[in-house]
């Protein structure tokens, strides 16, 4: 096959490109330029996005032996995720950007325009195993579950998992960089990233507050009793327990959480740890990463919220536009907008961003 | 197999470098020692210099040689610039290479100079009437007039000897690295206060090129040390590379009138061609007077990154204005200064073919130019996610 290697500057996606090459596939490097200004997205060893990271994309590239090209994605990138990020939290919802990254970036811009150029699929250094069963090609998690990525791809659907490719997903991490030492790719040390790339400081909370500003709102509890204040709804996350500033101490003395943004009137609502149970939650906008499940009867499954949370027992249906999701124990501290995974096993079965809980 | 078609970026080296770089690497001796083996090495170097000097219309004296283009230009505008206090107004076209536009901007960042950006008319040239007013009501405010002797992106000849002329006294500049070897350029004959040269764009190796700054006249150095050069540009004499700059140039400047009809003779063809192959093709490069072997094209529907690619691919090389060491494609600001529209000047590649070139390869490049840009049209992505 012809296929792209989306080549970031980190180890996982160097030795993915290696192996591709390996594999027979006839490969080209592309290393995606998500910033007009590089500086402005500096992040250091930490990020993708820096012209060192570049340089490193290139270095491997030219080890392994593949043509390197730069793609620039920046209008994309910033349309797509940062402006979604921004706005999302504007709504006082809580985003996953490198959710929105695989879905509107690099299974999409990217994947479609290694289609139109004549490459047959994309692949990148993600954590995750296709694999071809009689259901058809299926996502499952990696063999590495601290590095499992299924996650943050299960937003894409079965025409974009056609084309990505995942070879480092039968892997373990450390035997990735034991392996690039081999190579002869000297980011075998690099260290991983993991904040967002583009908030290379990794203070979310100021980066949101230079961006939508810092305008002084009431914290209350459930009785919309005025507790103390903060500045700027947004920068606070559903289940947030420190960093509230509250001085009057709750009835019993337990400790308050954050229950609840209220974006239109800035206002931050907290309550005790119980009052953040959820068992229901709805998930709005659908994606199928494999054969969809039948509408309107109850499957059993698990359900996932986090890039790296656990795997939660629950019934779902599935209504078309709409996944409804029972679980057997109650999880606390959930936001609209978190990305909600549902599992059969180790298999992903799709996706859909958390809408409302109860 | 490879097609190159990049001779505007870096020419080959031809056998006469080659030669010359071999034999002068076996010699020992620092050009500024005084003893026997530094005293060989010099002479070497002085030889090269008055060959050179010949070839370009100057006084050997009237040589400094540099590290790289981009250095003599940067040591032209500072070094004017600093020797000039009370001017603080350094003029240029707006097409010139970023080599000359990034030491101004640095200088209007850090030293308080303004610029003043020539605009190019539609014939690819520089606006003389825009020139003339700005030297009317500006003149003693000019520290240096800087214009590229011909564009390295469109190919088009500048006409210097108008901008001596209207300058008068103020110092003009011109980068002449596009030029020099492949049309005629005269240093003394132009009446120019300073030009840059360099080896590696006539068959000469990297890393070695020079400005000519007329005699008699100073320039503040960017380069402090031992005193070489006229004291402009301290460094040992990279004795090997100047001896083969010299032999790369003079070969270069013998088989020049061949050369030139050759390669103009590839591009007319190839012109022709692409007309032909591509019909919605948009010839940008300028046919007279020029550079001989320049080809830009504009393809509609397309971004010069995925052609660049493709061709690469089938492996042709071509560029999409000057190399960029940051990797990401903009759009040229050559073409934006034609008037381009963006999306036109990111649509658009630079050929630039050399004497190395046969009739054979234009064929080949002609065969596949439909395929490729058909690709890079499916490709073409329009931003607008939801």
């Amino acid at each position: 096959m012809k296929l792209i290697a989306a080549m970031s500057g980190g180890v996982d996606s160097a030795v993915a490109a290696a192996r591709a090459v390996e594999a027979g596939h006839e490969v080209i490097g592309v290393h995606l330029a998500l910033s007009s200004n590089p500086q402005k997205y500096r992040s250091g060893a930490r990020g993708c996005c820096t012209i060192e990271d570049s340089h490193d994309a290139r270095r491997a590239a030219d080890v392994i032996g593949i043509p390197f090209y730069i793609w620039d994605m920046a209008e994309e990138f910033h349309d797509g995720v940062v402006e979604n990020f921004l706005s999302e939290y504007a709504d006082g919802r809580t985003p996953n950007p490198c959710l929105r990254c695989n879905e509107k970036i690099k299974f999409a811009a990217v994947l479609d325009r290694a289609k139109g150029l004549g490459f047959d699929g994309v692949i990148t250094g993600h954590y995750a195993q296709m694999q071809e069963t009689s259901l058809g090609r299926v996502m499952h998690r990696a063999v590495d579950p601290g590095k499992d990525q299924s996650y943050v791809l299960a937003v894409l659907n079965t025409e974009q998992l056609a084309g990505a490719h995942f070879p480092l997903g039968d892997t373990v991490k450390d035997n990735v960089r034991i392996e690039a030492k081999r190579r002869g790719l000297y980011v075998a040390n690099k260290p991983d990233s993991h904040d967002i790339c583009f908030v290379p400081s990794g203070d979310n909370a100021g980066w949101l507050r230079d961006r939508l500003g810092s305008e002084v709102g009431s914290i209350v509890d459930e009785d919309g009793k005025k507790l103390g204040e903060h500045k700027g709804a947004y920068t606070y996350t559903i289940g947030q327990r420190r960093g509230l500033g509250i001085t009057v101490p709750a009835a019993g003395g337990e400790p308050r959480y954050v229950l609840k943004i209220e974006p239109k009137t800035n206002t931050v609502v907290v309550g005790s740890h119980e009052a953040l149970a959820v068992t229901k939650i709805v998930g709005d906008r659908p994606i199928w990463c494999g054969p969809e499940p039948t509408l309107n009867i109850e499957h059993r499954g698990f359900a996932q919220v986090r890039a790296h949370g656990s795997p939660l027992a629950c019934t779902y249906v599935q209504t078309g536009t709409e996944i409804k999701v029972d679980l057997d124990e109650p999880l606390f501290g959930l936001a609209a907008g978190q990305g909600l995974v549902i599992y059969d096993g180790d298999r992903v079965v799709g996706s859909a961003t958390v809408a409302r809980t109860e | 197999m490879t097609i190159y078609l990049d001779h505007a970026a870096t020419a080959p080296i031809n056998d006469a470098a080659i030669d010359a770089l071999n034999t002068q690497m076996r010699k020992v001796g620092n050009a500024s020692s005084v003893h026997n083996p530094g005293r060989a090495v010099r002479k070497d170097v002085e030889d090269a210099r008055h060959k050179l000097s010949e070839l370009v219309g100057a006084n050997p004296s009237e040589i400094i040689f540099t590290g790289s283009g981009t250095e003599a230009n940067n040591l032209a505008i500072k070094g004017f610039f600093w020797q000039a206090p009370k001017r603080n107004l350094i003029v240029t076209s707006a097409f010139e290479h970023h080599a000359i536009l990034d030491p101004v901007q640095w200088l209007v960042e850090h030293e308080g100079a303004e610029q003043i950006l020539i605009p190019i008319t539609k014939a690819g040239v520089i606006d003389l009437d825009f020139l003339g007013n700005i030297v009317a009501t500006r003149g003693s405010d000019i520290a240096v007039i800087s214009v590229m002797h011909s564009n390295n992106e469109l190919g088009s000849i500048q006409p210097i000897a108008e901008v001596v002329r209207i300058a008068g006294d103020i110092p003009v500049h011109t980068d002449a690295v596009q030029s020099f070897g492949k049309v005629e350029f005269d240093f003394a004959a132009l009446g120019v206060t300073a030009a840059t040269i360099s080896a590696h764009k006539v068959g000469g190796p990297l890393g070695i090129a020079a400005l000519i700054l007329q005699r008699g006249l100073d320039l503040t150095p960017i380069l402090h040390g031992g005193g070489q050069e006229r004291e402009i540009r301290s460094g040992t004499l990279n004795a090997p590379s100047i001896v083969a700059f010299a032999a790369a140039a003079e070969y270069a400047i013998t088989n020049m009138k061949v050369n030139f009809a050759k390669i103009r003779e590839l591009r007319d063809y190839f012109i022709a061609g692409l007309k032909s192959a591509v019909s919605d093709v948009s010839i940008n490069s300028v046919l007279d007077p020029a550079l001989p072997g320049i080809v830009n094209a504009t393809f509609p529907g397309t971004e010069s990154d995925a052609l660049l690619l493709l061709l690469d691919t089938e492996g042709i090389s071509a560029s999409a204005g000057s190399a960029c060491s940051a990797g990401v494609p903009r759009p040229s600001h050559v073409l934006v200064a034609l008037g381009l529209s963006e999306s036109d000047a990111d649509a658009s590649l630079r050929i630039s073919i050399g004497t190395t070139n046969t009739k054979a390869e234009i064929d080949q490049v002609l065969a596949v130019m439909p395929s490729v840009v058909e690709r890079a049209r499916n490709a073409f992505v329009v931003s607008g996610l939801d």
